[in-house]
């Protein structure tokens, strides 16, 4: 009797902190939580200072934003590390939601669910002046002769490859610290990051770092476009994409984009 | 057939009925179980996806020549180095003691230290001292620091292998007038190599494996292909792929490194 009336109560509470009917009642791991999952460290400027709980960097305040309109106060939204590996697994998640710039693919979508994208990301080119000075350009038939490096995780692999199809093979890492490394050794001349990464790398991280220019992601078949990742079938899908849409309608999300994301109209477009 | 030769073929029948019968029941139960499992079909499609191991096969393949090529420039290297370290450590003469005193100290730091934070401080470190184009190439300072890891292995492995050769070796050795410098090279070496051929051959193996380290620094290897693969077609199916392709190298070289010295153990008894 005892555990029913618990029960009962907990369901009170629960509904009163998520109006009844609203459509992320009872499909988040903890009723009356939303849990969000971002990198391990999280990056800069997608996060702040490697605490989402701040809600700074473009990520974090699209995350509570995200949380508002779909009905969580700030403070029912909890925060887990996951890696990509973890996101893709098959099994329990500990997450409602994850967003660390996943690229959507239709691929991936097979194996996740993807929400309707929440930024579009122009690639750009990260290098160092050094090479500007030996003669590296942003024009195409510059771009192939240059040594490439990407992180493997990403969608930049088949970008270098179909598109800019280097002459020499590029190198691969695991993450932005081990690209930016093997520029500062000079083990490759160039990477290809989404541009407000590369703008970051270039400025704080990269020493002499530069951005060559960035590829127009307007002419670009498939736009690389990040979607917030739920487990394959999330019930959370409709209601994320519902509150998605809201934002997008109403501004906020350009808002934020502005806050955070830095201006990329001075960066030259790729011939 | 003796009454007793019969009784033991009886017994060897019935162990073998035996032993078949709880293989077939153990595996069994494996396949019958693990599908009923209610999350096996996720795992299936994750891990063990035909269409995705079969696009993904053909290139996993080629990478895995990049792994066979270190391997095999790394090899020679290794046990160059280690042998070296080893005869360094094992010197007699009161003169030399210095090298015995780097030798200790070069399997202590080498041993000891991470292979990884090895390959990423020479993979990444060296080259950023300014080294011109191509002599920064990850492929080559990957390579010295696999190479250094190993060595001071592979030095241990041999040194236990000299110490285990019986003094009256080396006394027989000075007695017929060789000198030590002939003794070390025609009498300890050749008995103390044969003897730890195992312990070798499962350093190589672990070797083999830990070429895939280099792909920190850069190089599309196998697991790292694999790697790729899973990020784009987000499955893990890739390295399956790339796991029975190291099986179909070890598993052999394994078996015909058992061979050898079974052959070896055979011909000398």
């Amino acid at each position: 009797m005892k555990t029913v009336l618990t029960a009962a109560l907990f369901m009170g509470l629960a509904s009163a902190v998520l109006a009844d009917g609203h459509c992320a009642a009872g499909k988040t791991l903890t009723d009356g939580t939303l849990t969000i999952a971002t990198g391990n460290p999280a990056y800069y400027p997608w996060v702040l200072n490697d605490a989402p709980e701040a809600g700074e960097g473009f990520e974090a305040a699209v995350a509570y934003a995200l949380a508002e309109e779909m009905g969580f106060a700030a403070d029912a939204v909890t925060w887990v590390r996951t890696s990509f590996d973890e996101a893709i697994q098959p099994g329990a998640k500990n997450f409602d939601i994850n967003m660390q710039q996943y690229s959507i693919t239709a691929e991936r979508d097979k194996v996740v669910d993807f929400s309707a994208p929440y930024y579009t990301a122009p690639q750009a080119v990260l290098t160092t002046q050094a090479v500007i000075d030996g003669g590296a350009t942003g024009t195409m038939d510059s771009l192939k002769g240059l040594k490439w490096g990407v992180v493997a995780s990403t969608t930049a692999l088949p970008v270098v490859m179909e598109q800019i199809q280097p002459s020499q093979s590029p190198l691969v890492y695991d993450d932005n610290a081990n690209v930016t490394a093997a520029i500062q050794a000079g083990q490759i001349d160039a990477a290809l990051f989404d541009l407000p990464t590369a703008l970051y790398l270039s400025a704080v991280v990269v020493e002499g770092g530069a951005i060559l220019g960035q590829f127009d992601p307007n002419a670009a078949e498939n736009p690389d476009q990040f979607g917030a990742l739920m487990p394959e079938g999330s019930p959370l899908k409709d209601c994320v994409d519902a509150a998605l849409t809201a934002l997008t309608d109403s501004g906020k999300l350009a808002e934020i984009e502005a806050q955070w994301l830095q201006e990329a109209t001075g960066v030259p477009l790729i011939q | 057939m003796s009454r007793r030769a019969a009784y033991e073929a009886r017994q060897r029948r019935r162990a073998n009925l035996i032993a078949g019968l709880s293989t077939i029941a153990v595996v069994g139960l494996v396949i019958l179980l693990v599908p009923m499992a209610p999350g096996w079909d996720a795992v299936k499609r994750s891990f063990f996806d035909g269409e995705t191991f079969v696009n993904t096969f053909p290139t996993l393949l080629r990478a895995f020549l990049l792994d066979v090529a270190i391997f095999a420039w790394s090899v020679p290297l290794i046990f160059a180095l280690g042998l070296a370290i080893a005869l360094a450590r094992g010197a007699q003469s009161p003169a030399l003691f210095p090298l015995r005193i780097f030798g200790a100290i070069y399997v202590d730091l080498f041993r000891g230290i991470p292979v990884v934070l090895l390959v990423y401080l020479i993979g990444f470190g060296v080259p950023g001292l300014g080294l011109p184009r191509p002599w920064n190439s990850p492929y080559i300072w990957g390579t010295v620091a696999l190479v250094l890891t190993y060595s001071a292995y592979v030095a241990e492995v041999l040194r236990s292998g000299i110490e285990s050769i019986h003094a009256s070796q080396r006394n027989a050795a000075i007695c017929l007038g060789r000198n030590s410098r002939d003794t070390m090279r025609f009498v300890i070496l050749p008995q103390a190599i044969r003897r730890v051929v195992p312990a070798n051959m499962n350093m190589l193996v672990a070797l083999q494996k830990d070429v895939a380290l280099l792909s920190f620094i850069g190089p599309v290897e196998i697991l790292r292909q694999a790697g790729i693969f899973k990020s784009l077609l987000a499955n893990f199916t890739p390295y399956v792929v790339a796991a029975v392709i190291f099986l179909c190298v070890t598993v052999p070289a394994t078996r015909y490194a058992d061979y050898l010295l079974n052959r070896d153990r055979n011909a000398r008894s």
